[in-house]
């Protein structure tokens, strides 16, 4: 906290504060409002007289109504849903156990091996969606959901790994070996020593693998194509707006709809997270 | 309860000889303490017995059951670490029943064992705690209380005092002893501490640069070291080492070196005779100087002069100068002695040590 005169505390701390979270919310707030505002108020031009960009007065739901009827939303929502739980599962199994690896056997080449893990991580999508969609093709799962199930892993896996690796480290070696002394194996010392004590670390990877598969766009849109494969990402940009003509209602409504399942999954979790990121490991 | 034989035990990290040729015979229901100044070996060669470390060269066996190859939790062995190595998750409860549960004990006997090591250590009242709740005294007997409960055949503990204040230190030293006296097992105990390993083992086993570089009953270390680091690790405060020159004058063996010339006892000469005009190291525990009174032989005496005075009540440290050579003496509390003042100090001719300057071995 910063110490001294009242003044001081609003112009380096509240201000700044304030300004922080205006920035931060103002999406969610026009998210908001665009979602609950009448077509007729939408696009009226900013001449106009009663031109209210950050208000409504008549509230409606039609932008919502015609977002779960008249397009396959729901079937998007449960494909992405489907698709990050599953591709954040494989990730974290494969992220955990190459993590504790990296962190604690020792063996040849385990540093270079972690950066090497690292670096693919840095491989833009937008690169290397152009061999995987030759996989893809030939092994014939294109337009499903396995096409994206078995490539998100390709960035998740590197970051998992990455993260876990670092709160692996963290928990101090005795506890393994003590454990190996107290008669356990060592599938056993990490089973139930390590992964309990890592459990925020996991659960962070966790978060934060469910949030990058549940927003990713550019392999969703490469290789799905039928409207009813499609993810709640693509599915609302490509068939929402239509030619020059954007449904700004549904759009937004599909955007805050689309972010409620993140917003929950991180609030369960908030502490957690935190723990993890910030790698405290209590003793 | 079981012997331990480490032979020609080596051990080599990337580039570094951290324990070199240790041969090391651990009786049955003995306390050995290894001590020794940081990287000297120690905690490795503890480690090594545990399994923890892989044995680069040599041998260890427990119960003359060789066990270089054994994992861990097959040497049947328990270790106390210096951070306790609680296990944070876990209940005071389940941590000392992890063992057990490991090793599918009857949950009776596990409920048996782990309250009858709680009701041994004081811990009743703190089973259902986490570590976190539990301060650092209760945190180590925790700890103890994991070892025990399982019977081990050899108790390993690295540093177990280390992370205590000092006077919990003291009273866990004491409680420790006890312990040992109560389980009457074989142990093994590392630590860099003097005085824990002059208290608490049967006999103690100095390292140096991963070489051992002597063993035996802790007064025997302290009354015969057998080299100059032994001399100066073992006793607080150190010895005072004086370089000296031998020469031979009116029919006796005289140290010399500038403020101090000291007769060398008549019982030493012999043994001296070979480094006669050659450098030694004249060792004086601070303990075995006093002022010198009228009874003191004049041969056994120097002049010294006072830089500081400590009283700490029971005794009085006195930091003197002799030449150029700093020296404490550990005297009476009833003497008065001021700083700056010239003082004549007298020692026990047989509790004066000489070492060889360039082996550093005691003659």
């Amino acid at each position: 906290m910063i110490e001294g005169a009242r003044w001081r505390k609003w112009v380096w701390f509240y201000l700044p504060l304030g300004a922080f979270i205006l920035a931060l919310l103002f999406p969610f707030y026009w998210m908001i409002v665009t979602t609950v505002r009448p077509d007729g108020e939408l696009y009226r031009p900013w001449n106009h007289p009663l031109y209210s960009p950050f208000w409504t007065s008549n509230p409606t739901l039609d932008h919502v109504k015609s977002l779960l009827q008249e397009t396959l939303f729901n079937t998007w929502m449960l494909n992405t849903m489907f698709i990050a739980f599953v591709a954040t599962v494989i990730s974290l199994v494969c992220g955990v156990i190459a993590g504790y690896a990296l962190a604690r056997l020792t063996f040849r080449w385990a540093g270079i091996l972690g950066t090497a893990i690292f670096v693919t991580y840095l491989v833009p999508q937008t690169l290397l969606f152009i061999p995987l969609a030759e996989i893809i093709r030939d092994y014939r799962i294109g337009d499903t959901p396995w096409a994206l199930i078995l490539t998100y892993p390709t960035f998740l896996i590197p970051f998992c790994t990455w993260l876990m690796m670092g709160y692996f480290k963290a928990i101090p070696r005795e506890l393994e070996e003590c454990a190996r002394i107290d008669g356990a194996a060592r599938w056993q010392a990490m089973l139930y020593i390590i992964f309990p004590i890592a459990v925020p670390g996991i659960l962070s990877a966790g978060i934060f693998a469910f949030t990058l598969s549940w927003n990713e766009f550019i392999y969703a849109l490469v290789f799905l194509s039928s409207p009813e494969q499609k993810t709640v990402p693509v599915g609302v940009t490509s068939e929402l707006i239509r030619g020059d003509v954007f449904f700004w209602g549904s759009l937004m409504a599909g955007a805050l709809i689309g972010s409620i399942p993140v917003a929950v999954v991180y609030s369960f979790f908030v502490e957690h997270y935190v723990a993890g990121m910030t790698g405290s490991v209590k003793g | 309860m079981a012997q331990v034989r480490l032979t020609q035990l080596n051990k080599k990290f990337d580039g570094t000889h951290a324990v070199k040729d240790v041969n090391l015979e651990i009786r049955d229901h003995e306390f050995v303490v290894l001590v020794g100044p940081s990287g000297c070996g120690k905690t490795t060669t503890l480690r090594m017995v545990a399994g923890l470390e892989e044995i680069t060269s040599g041998e260890i066996s427990i119960d003359g059951k060789v066990v270089n190859n054994l994992a861990p939790m097959d040497r049947d062995i328990a270790m106390v670490f210096q951070n306790y190595a609680l296990y944070p998750h876990m209940s005071v409860y389940e941590n000392m029943s992890f063992g057990l549960r490991m090793r599918k004990f009857e949950r009776a006997e596990i409920d048996r064992r782990v309250k009858h090591a709680a009701e041994v250590l004081g811990i009743q009242p703190l089973l259902e705690r986490r570590p976190r709740q539990l301060s650092g005294g209760q945190r180590q007997r925790v700890a103890l209380g994991r070892a025990i409960v399982r019977n081990p055949r050899v108790f390993l503990f690295d540093e177990p005092l280390s992370n205590l204040d000092a006077a919990l230190r003291v009273q866990m030293r004491v409680e420790l002893k006890r312990l040992h006296d109560r389980l009457d097992t074989t142990a093994i105990y590392v630590t860099h501490d003097q005085v824990e390993a002059m208290t608490l083992g049967d006999r103690v086993v100095v390292m140096k640069d991963g070489t051992v570089q002597q063993e035996g009953a802790p007064l025997a270390l302290y009354q015969r070291p057998a080299n100059r680091f032994v001399a100066g690790f073992i006793g607080s405060p150190a010895m005072n080492f004086v370089p000296v020159t031998l020469e031979w004058s009116e029919h006796a063996l005289w140290a010399r070196a500038t403020g101090l010339r000291v007769r060398v006892p008549p019982a030493r000469t012999e043994a001296m005779r070979q480094h006669v005009d050659k450098k030694v190291i004249l060792g004086l525990r601070p303990e075995a100087l006093h002022p010198s009174s009228g009874s003191d032989g004049a041969d056994y005496a120097f002049e010294a002069t006072v830089e500081v005075v400590e009283p700490l009540g029971s005794e009085i440290l006195l930091d003197t100068r002799v030449g150029e050579v700093p020296v404490v003496a550990r005297v009476d509390p009833g003497v008065r002695v001021n700083a700056h003042e010239r003082v004549r100090l007298a020692f026990d001719p047989a509790r004066a040590h000489f070492f060889d300057a360039a082996t550093e071995a005691a003659i």
